[in-house]
Order: structure tokens, then sequence, then C-alpha cells
């Protein structure tokens, strides 16, 4: 116990320590869940700032400031979210690529409205997120009504003679993209023969799949994270139950396939097309690679978030976030994810959402 | 009727996991009067441990499947029941005698601690391992609905009825369960009369903390996906479970936790699964306005 504790001080002293040395001028941060059962996304995003930031300091900065990025840790919970985005104006930050969650993204989104600082999510795609008419929130991400069209669309193109059953988790994510998707599904012509809620978190839906199996389904459209899509389509082989699942961007991480096992082969998702295939990306996908890192899901889109503000702040000749805000809607910005501009509301004009489909423990884009 | 059998099975199953962690709290509240919220955490600690045994011995390449559950299954009780017997020494003993509320926070505080204590040493994420025990048969078929049931749900239930059997044979005819059974009744006579007293409460807590290292090697085998968050939301099912079925009561944790985990599945299958939650939390309060005590539970304590 003794030594535990002196190891514990010991940390405690070296993070202090630590934290004096940068001397950057301007502050950025990147927020999202580090912690939590989503941490794979967390982690998507600060391994895509910290790239973008080193490479920005490496050709001087911005505006001929140092660039420090901090992290900030909403472990997806929207009361920490906004005790973190209170924290990031505390600590002077100007810009911040996220968060993740849009549960966490919306309530976030206030406290920076009123400090002053500028939001592009690289990640949060519920539509409320943009709508609400804050002149300080982007995001490089597509939306769930663009989403679920696409998927509603797919579904009804591929399985519309099939039983479908639509559920998702509660969060803002999953409801907001179920409704999309069944909205889109029902307009399409096709009645959805079950629409249930699971609560994310629980390890146990074998009772979920005794009742899809009771009634016949055979494609399951879920608004929710990996995990529990995970453990749907693994306890439904268990019992025998021969589903094709299709969920939203929030299946873009490997960790989806090492929890489903063999049983991820054939479950479909939607993302956005995969920066990693853009030309313009393939040199920073190399500097990940020589990292020994996978630049999957939100990596490139949280470094492009970063470009795009960077470009703007040398536009706007300061980083005052009313300022960079104008700039970005005014252009159109070189990045990773391709050239992209931002509209009115502040969502990206980018290129939408494509089908894509897990094997082998990968996803690669849909075909048939 | 197909359909209602397999939603049986899904329930017991998920049952017997419940019940077995609300024996740990119901045997503690039975000999101290307590409350010990960090025995999730102690759940999930052995669901860790069940992990790290089965990738130390080599994971999918283990060389022999049964040996290797053996070993995850002791290794698991083992050091599970340290840390039982560890969270009491260090956060429960120093406040015995103290004011009543003083160890109920104390066991908040721990599994805070605990959590986060595994949070940091493991990681935040989610800990996945692939199926061990596979296949099942079909034991009934209605209109083209078959019932499964796999083996490792027959193991899950053999092992649990094992359990309950030694345990009850522990508490009703072995020295050690007469001195629990009298500290129950009145520390200080027991004491008195020759029982040492800590040791024997410090037993009840090794003794809870073995069947929950159990219920988390159940939880890695049969769902094989479990992160530090886990402990909470099992901890908070498995003891309502104990309140359920009459906090103090062996049998009673077991039969709550049927209970809790056959309303679950069957609500889900029924009614809408939004609910599911409501539902039970539901059923316990209108249980505990005309049974004050729970199913099993005996109606004199003073306690808090």
């Amino acid at each position: 116990m003794r030594t535990f504790k002196t190891g514990l001080l010991a940390t405690a002293a070296a993070v202090v320590l630590g934290a004096g040395v940068a001397q950057a001028e301007i502050i950025i941060a990147t927020v999202g869940p580090m912690t939590g059962q989503y941490a794979s996304f967390g982690e998507q995003m600060a391994k895509g700032a910290q790239m973008a930031v080193k490479d920005l300091n490496a050709k001087g900065g911005v505006l001929g400031q140092m660039l420090e990025l901090k992290v900030g840790d909403d472990a997806c919970d929207p009361k920490q979210a906004v005790a973190v985005a209170n924290q990031m104006a505390n600590d002077g930050v100007v810009f911040v690529a996220g968060h993740f969650c849009s549960g966490s993204s919306i309530p976030a989104s206030a406290v920076y409205q009123e400090e002053g600082i500028l939001q592009i999510s690289p990640a949060s795609t519920n539509p409320k997120l943009t709508e609400e008419g804050k002149s300080l929130v982007f995001r490089t991400c597509g939306r769930d009504d663009q989403q679920g069209v696409i998927a509603g669309d797919f579904l009804k193109d591929k399985f519309g003679d099939k039983k479908v059953a639509i559920l998702h988790d509660k969060s803002a994510y999953g409801k907001g993209l179920a409704d999309e998707t069944k909205a889109a599904l029902n307009a399409a012509g096709v009645q959805e023969a079950m629409f249930e809620a699971i609560t994310a978190g629980e390890k146990d839906y074998s009772a979920l799949v005794t009742k899809m199996k009771n009634e016949g389904i055979q494609i399951v459209y879920l608004g929710g994270y990996y995990t529990e899509a995970g453990l749907i389509v693994r306890q439904a082989k268990d019992q025998g139950l021969d589903i094709t699942l299709m969920s939203g961007d929030a299946l873009v991480a490997t960790e989806f396939a090492s929890i489903a096992g063999p049983a991820s082969d054939g479950t479909l998702f939607t993302f956005s097309p995969d920066p990693r295939k853009n030309p313009d990306a393939s040199q920073v996908v190399k500097a990940f690679q020589a990292d020994g890192y996978n630049a999957e899901g939100y990596t490139l889109y949280t470094y492009g978030a970063i470009q795009a503000w960077a470009q703007a702040a040398e536009k706007a000749g300061s980083p005052d976030a009313a300022k960079v805000a104008t700039a970005l809607h005014a252009d159109q910005f070189d990045t990773v994810l391709g050239k992209i501009g931002f509209d009115a509301k502040g969502d990206v004009s980018a290129p939408g959402y494509v089908v894509y489909k897990w094997k082998g423990g990968n996803y690669d884009y849909y075909a048939d | 009727m197909a359909y209602f059998l397999q939603q049986l099975i899904n329930g017991l199953t998920l049952g017997a996991i419940y019940g077995l962690i609300a024996i740990g709290y119901t045997m503690v509240y039975g000999i101290i009067g307590m409350i010990n919220f960090a025995h999730g955490e102690i759940y999930m600690i052995g669901a860790f441990l069940a992990i790290t045994t089965y990738l130390v011995l080599g994971g999918a390449e283990m060389a022999s499947v049964p040996l290797g559950l053996m070993a995850m299954l002791v290794v698991s009780m083992v050091f599970t029941a340290a840390y039982g017997w560890t969270v009491e020494r260090l956060a429960y003993r120093p406040l015995r005698g103290s004011f009543r509320l003083a160890p109920l926070i104390s066991a908040i505080g721990m599994s805070i601690a605990l959590q986060n204590y595994v949070q940091i040493t493991q990681g935040a994420r989610v800990k996945s391992i692939q199926p061990i025990i596979q296949g099942g048969f079909e034991i009934y078929s209605q209109d083209g609905f078959g019932v499964q049931l796999s083996y490792l749900q027959i193991i899950i239930w053999l092992l649990t009825v094992g359990l309950m059997i030694a345990f009850t044979y522990l508490i009703t005819s072995t020295s050690l369960g007469r001195q629990q059974r009298a500290c129950e009744q009145d520390r200080k006579m027991a004491a008195l009369v020759g029982v040492n007293v800590d040791r024997t409460i410090s037993l009840t807590f090794v003794l809870g903390a073995t069947l929950a290292a159990v219920a988390g090697l159940i939880t890695t085998l049969y769902y094989g996906v479990i992160d530090f968050y886990v402990g909470f939301l099992a901890g908070m099912k498995a003891f309502t479970a104990a309140v359920l079925g009459g906090i103090g009561s062996l049998p009673g944790a077991m039969l709550g936790g049927l209970m809790i985990g056959l309303i679950e599945a069957f609500w889900s299958a029924y009614f809408t699964i939004e609910y599911k939650d409501v539902a039970t939390f539901g059923i316990l309060v209108l249980v505990l306005i005309f049974k004050p005590t729970g199913f099993l539970g005996k109606p004199e304590v003073e306690k808090v």
C-alpha cells in the first residue's frame, strides 16, 4: 500500500511538473469521450488533433503563434460536457474541435457560444446542433437527417420485402438517427415491424433477440453505438437468429468487430466517404501509419476541423471566434477531407453518406 | 409456448447472475446491518480477473478449455475474495461503532475508488473475448420457432444451484455458519460467548466476494464483453433483488435475483422494452408497500 501511495504521489508530481513546459500562445482543444465505453472515438479525436497541431506548428503555427492543444474528457456525459466546456473557457481556449456525442455537443455549444469560443464538431450528427442558430457552431461531419435518408432508402431498395426492426438507445444521437431512418423508410412506403428502445450499458439483450426471433425480424436498424450493436449481433448468433444489422456512423471503429467477433460479418453502416481514400489525405495517413496508428473513423474529421479553423483564422487575421466564424462561412478550405466549405447554419458542404459493410474484422464500401 | 419457454430461459440465466451478486449484499446486511455499495465493483473486479486469467493462459489458444475455465474460476475467486477482505478491513472495520451512516458513505467512496482504479489501470475501453464454450441444442420447436438452450446456460444454472446448496449447508450446518448467525442476532453477546466477531465479519465479506467473482466469470463467459462500469448497473439490480427477496435472507436474495431476471425478460417479451426498468422498480415499490420486509425477510430489523 505504501509503495502504491508513493507511486501515486510521484505520478501526480510528474503531471504537475510536466504541465508548465509548453509556451504556446493560442490554445485550442479537442473534447470527446477519452474515458467511458466510447473511448475508442475519443482516441480517434485526440490522435487526429495531436497530429494536426504538430503539423501546423511544424509550419510555424497559426498567425505566427504556436498552438497548444488541450484534450478534454466528457465521457459522453452531457453534464460532464458542460463542466469541461466551462473549464475550457477558464483555460482561455479559443477553439474546440469537439465534442463527439451529440448529447454532449449540444449542451456544450451553449457554453461555447456564450463564452465566445468557436466549436467545430467532427462527429456530432444530430441535426439540432446546428439548427439552434448559434453563430459559432460548425461541424465537419454530416447530419442524421442525411444519414437517415440514405439508410432508409438503402433498406427499402435492398430489403424492402423483409421484416425490419428499428431500435435505438434513447440517446440524442441514437434516437435522432432511428427517428430519421424510420421517417425515410415510412415515406418510401415500408412499415417497420418493430420499434423498440434499449438501454445502453446493459449486457443482456437476449430477451430482445428472442422477441425479434418470434416476430420473424430479418433486418435490424439500430440507432446506437458499437458496444450495443456488437452485443446484439453476438447474442442473435448465439440464439440462431439470422439477422443483418444496419447502423450509423458510430460503428466506424474496429472495436465493433472485436466485440461481435465472427458475427460482425455482413453488418452494414452509413458513414461519409472514407477520407483515408482521399488523395489530399494520403500524406497525413502515411504519417499516422508511421506512428503505428490507423487513421480510421473520426481521426481525419478532427484533423480536418483543425485545418479549416487554422486557415480561417489566418484569413480573419485573428483567433477571435466571431471573426473566424465569418471567415469559415465565407470561404472554402483545403483539408484532408478535400475542399470543404460551410453553409449558413455551419453544416459542412461535404459529401454526404455511403453504405459500408463489415467483413472479416474490417469494413469497406458496400458492394452487391 | 416456445416463445414463453425461450424467454424463461433468458430470464433464469440473467436472474442467476443477479442472484449470485445479491447474496453478497444480503449476507453483509444480515451481519452488520449495512449496505455494501462497493459490492457491484467487487463483481466487476471478478470479471476483470477472469478475463485477465484467460489472456494470461493464452486466450483462445489455451491448451485445455476445461482446465482453463477451472483456473479462471479459482484465480478470480481467490483474488476477488482478497479484494472483498481488503475493502472490509480498510473501509468498514475502522468505522465500526461509529455513527450509522459513516460506513455507508465509506462504502460509496470505496465503490468510486475501485471503479476509477480499474479504469486507470485497465483502461476505459470495453474488453471483449470470443466465446469459449459454444453450442447448445434445440429443446423444443413450435411453428418454426426453435427454443435454444446453450451448454453455457446449463453450466450457469448448475453452478448457481451447486453454490446455493453449498452456501445453505455452510450457513445452517457449519461452525462458521453458526458464528455468522450468532453475530447477526447479537454481536455483543456473540463476542461474550467467545465468537471472534471481526473474523466472522471478514469471512462474510470474503464469501460474498467469492460469489460475486463467480458472477463476474459467468458474465465474462456468457456475454464476452465487460468494462469498468459493468458493476454499477448490475450492482443496482442485484441490490434491488436483495431487497425484493427480503434483505438479510440468503434464499431471498436468490429468489429476488431470479424474479428480477424473469420480470425483465417477460416485460421485454410482452410489452415495450423501453419501460423494462420502470416495470422492475415499479414492482419493487409495490412489494415494499404490501410486504415491507420483502418476500422472505424477517420483520424485526432495527438497523439501517
